[in-house]
């Protein structure tokens, strides 16, 4: 991440705040331990849709410069999946923004991750929690 | 009309992807999953509950309101869960 971050705001002396977001593979999914979640996603749309995600965001507030990564295919526990940053003047846009794009990430970037457990596999299920997360972010 | 499948919406009706043509009655999106889930029982399955189905056409989330045409490519898949 920190590789990330120089990379992101080389130059750029304007910036005053960064902040972040790492989303990681769980150990466990509820009571059963996780061996292995694989990320599917939708081939050209995915980057269309966090592009689209990204200049929502930088529309919404000040952002010297963002960034989000997203990672597909077969992830075990502890991998990274997801990293959002966002650099602002201010420590407000920047941590309002990264809350803004991981929230809409969840219910907007096509990906669908398959859990294998002990049991076998299983799709995971959206949340009305992460519906919910995204809502309030309504204008 | 491309179509395309993800997610156990794939699994059910067993392919990922296939090139449909039709009846010119289907207009709209709802008219194609309607026509889709008459296909065979693994399309009837994968369909069943309508809320669980999510729809883009040329890569872009669409209602089944909105018209399809000949020359679209048209996704199917459950509600998101990435991040």
């Amino acid at each position: 991440m920190a590789a990330e971050i120089d990379a992101l705001t080389k130059g750029n002396h304007g910036i005053g705040g960064i902040a972040s977001f790492m989303g990681v593979v769980r150990e466990m999914a509820g009571d059963h331990p996780i061996q292995a979640m694989t990320l599917e996603h939708y081939l050209g749309m995915t980057e269309k849709k966090l592009a689209e995600i990204e200049a929502e965001a930088r529309r919404r507030w000040p952002l010297e410069a963002s960034l989000i990564i997203h990672r597909h295919g077969r992830l075990v526990p502890g991998d990274r999946i997801v990293l959002v940053v966002t650099c602002a003047k201010s420590r407000g846009p920047a941590l309002a923004a990264c809350e803004f794009l991981i929230d809409w990430l969840k219910t907007e970037a096509p990906f669908w991750k398959l859990e294998e457990t002990g049991d076998g596999e299983q799709w995971v299920d959206a949340r009305e929690s992460d519906e919910a997360a995204a809502k309030k972010w309504a204008e | 009309m491309k179509l395309l499948y993800f997610a156990w919406l794939r699994t059910k009706i067993g392919i990922s992807s296939e090139e449909v043509t039709p009846p010119d009655e289907v207009s709209d999106v709802g008219g194609l999953i309607d026509w889709l889930a008459s296909r065979g029982p693994g399309y009837a399955d994968a369909l069943a509950n309508r809320d669980q189905v999510r729809v883009a056409v040329n890569q872009d989330y669409a209602g089944r309101d909105r018209a399809v045409s000949p020359s679209d490519e048209v996704a199917l898949f459950p509600p998101v869960t990435g991040g």
